[in-house]
């Protein structure tokens, strides 16, 4: 934290002045480490095992927050007898089909509810990354369930548990992660004695975690943990997703991603959502609990946003006007059909894979198999200049003379020469204004698409082609200013927010949204940001004038609510847990829900309320049901649905790892998405053999001076001589071994690709002993780039495309790999030297098996679908 | 001509002529909240409009700016050492392997040496046994401000480890050297007490570089003239921050009235003594020291050496009160000559 | 300026004459210190602003001047960073104004070996173009069992995560318009 977000971190320091014990837990020594007051070094990829371990601690010794576990979580209810553990089958849960790689979900379910869960759709699922879904609100699951208040029930949730992590004991903890059991001890110990009634801890991760092929599953173990302790919901408490960029929260809330439409309603699939009815009882799921009952609503209010008057109830508000889904159609999928001639054009709006994205190699052979190419950036990236500077040059698998990618390069706006919000990592919006106007042809993305939006529509005016009617009918016509006429941002905020449509009255909150077409709005889970026509985000009344939740700084979503499911910073009766730890609370007097923050529960529903049992939607939801957007009104242990991947977090080594997996047969996720490809292979690991030829675990992160792939960091002079050269980060053990000599060159080798840096020495990366073995981790920034002021090789080139399923997110904060002293080989010889790696490790195009466990054949294809 | 050669007032503001100057102003550097972020650095620059500095690697850990320079008004210095202290109550890497263990598995595997390439995959030892054996060796410089190699030293085993960050800066020294041998007046003190070299009159004679006893001032390269920290003297003016402290994102840089920072810093120590931290001490503080105290002064968790800081900083002109009285009157008699010769050879 | 003026105004006079002898403070002050005010003071506007980098979402001030930004640093009012910034934020004015910017479209042929500039117009007229043709040669109407597609899977496109809430949005509605679906984030990677 005080690495990549410096200062968030001013809040850690304070509190540590206040008496705060800071526990850093991390692969390298860094700069928080630096600062505080333990930390805990850990084999990279091996979270699971370890917050596992802290939940067999809690649960072993009974050290759980009782009270709010029982009335607030999933503990006491009980699951369908079908289900079966990790623990009953070698690493793989009930309902595993070998053949598809992934699970049926029946079994999973809660008891009485096995056939409503819609859990036969594990495919489709993994490769619409429907997880994401799940960031606003949780799975689709029924809202009446068995429960055992005594949490005897061997079936029950909080029992589960017990047995499925019986197994991650300290010893165990230490064996798989290489951290002294004594050390995890204090930890546990800390954690749980600072949680609970008069205290609460908070979980701070940065989204390194979601790059792993369990990156989902790490953070519902976090999730776990917090639930446990009561740690959710409180003040002080919570689950902080240090987030890297300034709007990527706003990225999936608005989403520029194929499966997700703004507010986070799925992009309809093809089969699952035929008919806009298909789609909107999909979300909606009736019976649940909760407000996405409203879901109808919603999705009719994103229709006429788009369509407007053209929507209308008799045509599905054009629904049929939405492309559909019909597999994965994610970032990965689609760089691997650049390379196969599928894709004519692409645009990148300031992104840069040839650096940030995995498996660089593979990037840039996509893009120099396009038609053509958009860039639009502030500085000439190496994602613009792949055909003249890249690798691929070098080696001749690109030659620019033969290569036909049309290139288009358009400079864009920076964040002071044009008006726009932000999301930043608690969901808070904030408002920027312009200050200047952009220098020469520079233009803000706003000004982009809307101007290719209207020249594209005036060429297609008169087409009577159905398929140009959702272009020709879509409303565009948002107004503009200036000499370049530049679309008014504050419009769009607008139509986001939501009106109504005959007074143009902006909607105050997305209970007013109708689902008969009367009101519009963008997306739902905004609106409220432009309440009583006022931008909201724009707010800035100084925090030392407010409140310390200073609630009119900015404005966050939902409804301006700074802490989500606070309720639960109240007992069941209502009452704040204690005086130190108040937050919201039932007002008897007053007959509503008050406190410091806008309540995140109807303001009126008393704690005693308690639901008619046919009830639905929002009128279900108990006034002890702090978790309204879950379909149970519970925070859960136990996800009987929503992850695709198992209903509990189980330890996997990562999909490359040169251990085998001390705790079950399988081996690594085995839902996992692959992509088994020739050019996509993937270093052997046990229970294979080669596992020898890369021996060493390679991770890599940010530093403080630089930003994600460079494009706005290795630019700047400043910053740029902070820290002017790609390096490694080995530590000396690694180094005698190696024959690495400090500040000189060694080169990293995986079976995609070697690049080279020069070598830092230093105590701060240290060996672990893993049964008996030293196991040495290198360090990596992934900064560097072929352009700029200063360069170096991505490290990002290393990784191949393993993917998380539940999200599609790739593995690339951990891998295996060789490190060998001075520069790398150039040229073909470069190739050859990869080439003869993958030889020596048997890579002869056949892909890694997924299922290891006894209890499964491995299956030879994956993914079947399609 | 050191500024005690008069019977001084404790503010050096009105030993330098200003009558009721505004409180002495200055930095507390509290190191135990540094994140070695180097905003500072960056934040100093911007204001400053200061020219790039070299773009090299320097591996003294994470400073690749190497020291306070013409170009470098802040610099964060690294520090990793191999020691346990009370600010890391447990040492960090307790139980993980040391030595020059290599994996069973690794060294197994492999194949042929090849020279030009270096080593294949597991092949020990290596290919040049020169470098691994200065590093088994140990004690080999990586230059200032760390002493030996990371990851070397006497210890019973891995499981210390402190890493130690700090911004340095222009001490503004009570009895600055650097003021009392500018023969242009282009240093002077300000009416805060801070010290600053005014660009429109600095000639690049370079006097004052050798007599800064903390190696602070430096020539700017292509421009000759001397540069260093102003303590954001235009900012000062406006009752603004300094552009370091304002960035500093933990406050580890804190700007304030001297007395007041003295004080808060004395709070400060004790603090961290009663929690453990006993290494914590204040350096630059003492207005009995060789410089009569500094305007920026600094809270270290280790000896001033660590740090690249000279243990017991002298101005260097110190002896010149006696050389003065002795040459005084000659030399007022050279600066009335001079004040005939320009005014009798200009327009 | 007059020679008396001018005496008065040199610093042996002022030393030798004022309350500075040893001519190391007051007296010795330049015309050019004596008037030294922070630019953020003269600054023709300031503005509010959020640093573009991280998703902390730090408070920032831009100061201008003739239409140039002159400074940037952290906003005091901001209940998140309190005026504070990293080093990457405390660099925003360097990022804005760097002579490393590209200003100009360019354009690489087909097979060229080098970028030429091309008129932003006549560039949006060609990207209009391409999208139309890839879209044409793409498009899919229905699925094997006459099930709506209305899409094309020709076109890509990948943003980073420091557009704006209101770019996104016209982003996400136009490309669904067109049918195009491999609309991806940084938020994937």
């Amino acid at each position: 934290m005080a690495e990549a977000h410096p200062v968030g971190f001013q809040w850690v320091m304070e509190a540590k002045q206040r008496g705060a014990k800071v526990i850093h837990i991390d692969p390298r020594f860094t700069r928080t480490s630096a600062l505080a007051t333990t930390y805990v070094p850990i084999r990279a990829g091996t979270d699971v095992a370890f917050l596992g371990g802290i939940v067999r601690y809690i649960l072993e010794n009974e050290l759980d927050f009782r009270e709010y576990v029982l009335a607030y979580t999933n503990a006491a209810t009980i699951v369908s007898d079908d289900f079966r553990d990790t623990e009953d089958l070698d690493g793989l849960f009930s309902g595993y089909d070998p053949t598809t790689g992934t699970y049926d979900r029946t079994s999973w379910q809660y008891r009485g509810h096995e056939e409503e869960s819609g859990g036969h759709q594990t495919v489709t699922e993994r490769n619409s990354a429907a997880g994401l879904r799940h960031e606003s609100h949780g799975a689709p699951i029924s809202g009446r369930v068995m429960r055992d208040e005594t949490l005897q029930h061997p079936n029950c949730v909080y029992q589960i548990l017990r047995r499925h992590y019986a197994r991650y004991t300290p010893e165990m903890v230490e064996r798989i992660c290489g951290v002294p059991r004594e050390r995890f001890e204090e930890v546990a110990r800390a954690w749980t004695e600072n949680s609970r009634r008069d205290r609460t801890t908070m979980l701070v991760y940065s989204v390194g975690w979601t790059q792993h092929t369990v990156g989902v599953q790490y953070i519902r173990t976090g999730a776990i943990i917090q639930l446990l302790l009561g740690n959710i919901g409180r003040p002080g408490g919570g689950i902080l997703a240090l987030r890297g960029h300034a709007s990527i929260q706003g990225s999936t809330d608005i989403p520029t991603l194929f499966n997700l439409l703004p507010g986070y309603l799925p992009m309809p699939h093809h089969a699952q959502h035929a008919t806009f009815r298909d789609w909107y009882t999909s979300i909606q799921n009736p019976g649940q609990k909760g407000f996405w009952a409203n879901a109808r609503a919603f999705a009719v209010n994103l229709l006429k946003a788009y369509w407007g008057a053209a929507a209308r109830p008799e045509n599905d508000f054009c629904y049929d006007y939405l492309p559909r889904m019909t597999g994965d159609h994610g970032t990965y999928q689609t760089v691997f059909n650049m390379i196969d001639g599928k894709v004519k054009g692409y645009f990148l709006f300031g992104q840069n894979p040839a650096v940030g994205s995995a498996h660089g190699r593979a990037q840039r052979l996509g893009m120099a198999n396009l038609d053509w190419l958009v860039v639009r950036d502030f500085f000439l990236t190496e994602s613009a200049t792949f055909w003249k500077h890249s690798r691929e040059v070098e080696t001749g698998e690109i030659v620019p003379e033969r290569c036909r990618t049309e290139v288009f390069f358009l400079p864009a706006a920076t964040h002071v020469e044009k008006e726009g919000s932000f999301t930043q990592t608690q969901r808070l919006l904030q408002w920027r204004e312009k200050a200047v106007d952009a220098p020469g042809d520079a233009r803000s993305e706003l000004w982009f698409t809307y101007h290719l939006g209207r020249i594209i529509r005036d060429r297609l005016m008169g087409s009577t082609r159905p398929r140009d009617r959702a272009l020709l009918e879509l409303v565009w016509d948002y107004p503009t200013h200036g000499p370049h006429a530049e679309p008014s941002a504050e419009a769009v905020l607008r139509e986001i927010n939501g009106y109504d449509i005959a007074t143009r009255r902006p909607l105050a909150s997305f209970t007013e949204m109708k689902d008969d077409g009367s009101t519009l709005g963008g997306c739902w889970i905004y609106t409220g940001v432009f309440a009583d026509g006022v931008n909201q985000a724009a707010r800035r009344k100084p925090g030392r004038e407010q409140s310390w939740v200073a609630p009119e700084w900015g404005w966050a979503w939902p409804a301006n609510r700074r802490l989500l499911y606070n309720r639960a910073s109240a007992d069941p009766q209502g009452r704040p847990w204690s005086d130190r730890k108040r937050y919201i609370w039932w007002d008897e007097e007053s007959g509503q829900w008050v406190g410091e923050d806008v309540p995140d529960f109807e303001k009126t529903k008393p704690p005693g309320y308690r639901a008619p049992h046919d009830a639905t939607g929002v009128a279900a939801i108990d006034g002890i049901d702090p978790f309204i957007m879950q379909g149970d009104g519970k925070g859960w242990l136990y996800a009987p649905a929503g992850a695709v991947d198992g209903p509990l977090p189980t330890h996997y080594e990562p999909a490359e790892s040169p251990i085998r997996n001390p705790l079950y047969g399988q081996q690594a996720n085995p839902v996992r998405k692959l992509y088994p490809r020739p050019d996509n292979p993937t270093n052997p690991g046990p229970p294979e053999s080669h596992a020898e030829v890369f021996p060493y675990i390679v991770t890599v992160s940010r530093l403080t001076e630089h930003h994600t792939a460079g494009g706005m960091s290795r630019t700047v002079r400043y910053l740029a001589e902070l820290q002017p050269e790609m390096f490694v980060e080995v530590s000396p053990e690694l180094a005698v071994e190696r024959g690495l000599t400090h500040l000189g060159w060694a080169h990293v080798v995986t079976s995609r690709s070697v690049i080279e840096a020069r070598v830092v020495v230093t105590d701060r990366v240290a060996p672990l002993r893993l049964e008996g073995r030293v196991v040495h981790q290198i360090w990596l920034p992934y900064h560097f780039g072929y352009e700029g002021l200063v360069r170096g090789e991505p490290a990002n080139d290393l990784f191949g495309v393993t993917l998380d399923p539940n999200v599609l997110i790739q593995e690339s904060k951990v891998g295996t790999c060789d490190v060998r002293p001075g520069r790398r080989p150039t040229g073909p010889a470069l190739a050859d030297l990869v080439a003869d790696y993958r030889r020596r490790a048997g890579l002869d195009g056949h892909g890694p098996p997924v299922a290891t466990a006894d209890a499964a054949r491995p299956g030879d294809d994956p993914d079947p679908e399609e | 001509m050191a500024e005690s050669w008069t019977a001084a007032p404790a503010n050096p503001a009105e030993r330098a002529g200003y009558v009721a100057p505004p409180p002495r102003m200055g930095f507390f550097t509290d190191t135990s909240l540094c994140i070695g972020c180097k905003a500072c650095e960056v934040a100093c620059k911007e204001w400053n409009l200061i020219p790039g500095s070299g773009l090299d690697l320097l591996g003294m850990s994470y400073d690749n700016t190497g020291a306070l320079t013409a170009n470098s008004w802040r610099h964060v210095a690294f520090v990793e050492q191999s020691r346990t202290a009370g600010w890391q109550a447990v040492p960090p890497l307790a139980g993980a392997p040391t030595g020059a263990a290599a994996s069973p598995t690794t060294a197994e595997a492999g194949g042929a040496a090849s020279p030009e390439q270096g080593t294949l995959p597991g092949v020990a030892p290596a290919p040049d046994p020169a470098p691994a054996a200065r590093m088994a060796g140990g004690g080999t410089s990586l230059g200032m401000p760390g002493a030996d190699l990371p990851g070397r030293g006497d210890r019973g085993g891995r499981g210390d480890l402190r890493w130690l960050m700090m911004s340095d800066v222009c001490k503004h020294c009570t009895d600055a050297a650097c003021l009392d041998v500018c023969p242009t007046g282009a240093l002077f003190r300000t009416e805060f007490g801070t010290v600053v070299v005014q660009e429109d009159i600095c000639n690049g004679c370079g006097y004052c570089i050798p007599a800064c006893p903390y190696g602070v001032i430096d020539q700017r390269r292509g421009d000759g003239r001397a540069w260093k920290c102003t303590l954001c003297y235009d900012r000062l003016r406006a009752g603004r921050i300094p552009a370091c402290a304002q960035a500093c994102p933990t406050d580890s840089i804190q700007y304030g009235e001297l007395d007041e920072l003295r004080e808060r810093a004395r709070v400060r120590v004790e603090r961290l003594h009663a929690e453990g931290v006993t290494e914590a001490r204040l350096y630059g503080h003492d207005p009995g020291d060789g410089v009569g105290g500094d305007g920026a002064f600094f809270l270290l968790l280790d000896e001033p050496e660590v740090y690249g800081l000279p243990p017991d900083p002298v101005v260097t002109t110190r002896d010149l009160p006696r050389m003065w009285r002795r040459a005084g009157i000659a030399a007022l008699a050279v600066a009335a000559a001079t004040v005939a010769a320009f005014v009798g050879g200009s327009r | 300026m007059g020679i008396r003026t001018w005496i008065e105004g040199w610093p042996v006079y002022r030393q030798l004459t004022g309350t500075d002898p040893l001519g190391r403070g007051a007296a010795a002050r330049s015309p050019r210190s004596a008037r030294l005010t922070p630019r953020t003071d003269t600054a023709d506007a300031v503005f509010r602003s959020i640093c573009p980098y991280c998703a902390v979402g730090c408070g920032q001030r831009v100061y201008v001047s003739e239409g140039r930004v002159t400074q940037i640093e952290g906003d005091p009012d901001s209940p998140i960073s309190r005026g504070r910034l990293c080093p990457k934020g405390a660099a925003s004015k360097s990022l804005v104004t760097s002579p490393l910017r590209q200003q100009r479209v360019l354009y690489r042929r087909p097979y060229a070996t080098e970028w030429e500039e091309l008129d932003l117009a006549t560039a949006m007229d060609m990207i209009a173009d391409r999208v139309i043709a890839a879209r044409d040669a793409t498009w899919e109407d229905v699925d094997d069992q006459g099930r709506p597609l209305h899409r094309t899977l020709g076109i890509a496109a990948l943003g980073g995560a420091t557009l704006d809430n209101e770019e996104n949005y016209l982003i996400k509605k136009l490309f669904t318009a067109m049918g195009a679906i491999q609309i991806e984030n940084q938020a994937r990677i």
